[in-house]
């Protein structure tokens, strides 16, 4: 009883210490605070969350806490403070990272067929659905099965 | 007719789909550089060795050359590292080293236990030359002809049958078109 007495007095002492850590932890993301500029602020927090992390792959360079994804917000950062727009900053990473860097790649001849998949599926899936739609309706109403559909 | 066309079209689909795939020797996480065919990114840095020395590509014009990407944390560099000392003792092209994402000191260490197979090595100290390289990980491995265009860049490890594949054709000929 006594052990466990001091354990949950560590434990509540101990409190403060791991919150600390785990603010510490979430602050690490953005070690350069957020930037005077709201507008700037609200900017660059759309566009770190468009590009990717290229370690981690499937995070943003917002969310990611690698030092490549840190290198390339300081990048986005100055970049605005700077004065260059969205579009210069996307055109800045993609001549060196590729399309794949961002998360929502620019329409063109290379990026049809990731745009195009989801409207090509579902043509396919309502051609399917009419064809099947149409046998049926050929078939007899009454209950009985007719030697065709078995 | 129809009945029997649409399966197999669909197999075959399915075959290309998983030889691309499915293909173990394709990393999924290289990724195309799109600097290939372009001017390289201007380097000049601190060399690793020697802090009062400069490691500049514009000096490199008119020759071919492979800049190699690494840093001590790296384990997969440590891996390489043999098989760039062995690519040195050849003597084909000048190898330049990149030094991302690390110390200098270290680096130095490394460089002088285990030997340094590079003619020059450039000190990254912010990332922003790897920036501009296109450069995510370490091992990475980019081929620079003499007019100063990027020819080739692999990701990971070099091995000797890499080299001799994918690089030294490469290399013959870019020499043999005068570039």
């Amino acid at each position: 009883m006594r052990a466990f007495a001091a354990a949950l007095w560590l434990a509540v002492l101990l409190l403060p210490v791991g919150v600390g850590l785990a603010a510490g932890a979430a602050d690490s993301v953005d070690v350069y605070g957020e930037l005077a500029n709201p507008a700037l602020q609200s900017r660059y927090e759309h566009i770190t969350h468009d590009l990717r992390c290229l370690v981690c792959q499937n995070e943003s360079i917002a969310d990611s806490n690698v030092e490549l994804a840190s290198d390339l917000r300081r990048q986005v950062r100055e970049m605005l403070v700077a004065g260059k727009s969205d579009d210069a900053i996307f055109k800045f990473m993609t001549d060196r990272y590729g399309d794949f860097v961002r998360f929502n790649p620019p329409l063109k001849p290379k990026t049809w067929l990731i745009w195009g998949a989801p409207f090509i599926m579902v043509a396919v899936g309502a051609i399917v659905i009419v064809r099947i739609a149409r046998r049926r309706a050929r078939l007899p109403l009454d209950d009985e099965p007719t030697s065709e559909i078995q | 007719m129809l009945k029997f066309v649409i399966p197999v079209m669909a197999f075959l689909a399915l075959v290309v789909l998983f030889a691309f795939g499915l293909n173990p020797h394709r990393d999924i996480h290289a990724l195309p550089s799109p600097l290939i065919g372009k001017q390289a990114p201007k380097l000049d840095l601190m060399d690793v060795m020697d802090p009062s020395r400069h490691v500049d590509n514009a000096a490199l014009k008119g020759q071919v050359y492979v800049l190699n990407v690494w840093g001590t944390w790296c384990v997969e560099c440590r891996v390489e590292h043999e098989e760039l000392l062995a690519i040195a003792q050849q003597h084909v092209v000048p190898l330049i080293g990149l030094d991302y994402m690390d110390q200098r000191d270290k680096a130095k260490q490394w460089l002088t236990q285990l030997g340094n197979p590079y003619e020059s090595v450039g000190f990254d100290t912010d990332g922003r030359t790897a920036i501009d390289w296109g450069v995510y990980g370490a091992p990475e491995t980019f081929l620079v002809d003499g007019q100063g265009r990027v020819l080739y860049k692999f990701i990971s490890p070099i091995t000797a049958e890499v080299w001799e594949h994918e690089f030294l054709p490469r290399i013959a000929a870019a020499r043999r078109s005068g570039a």
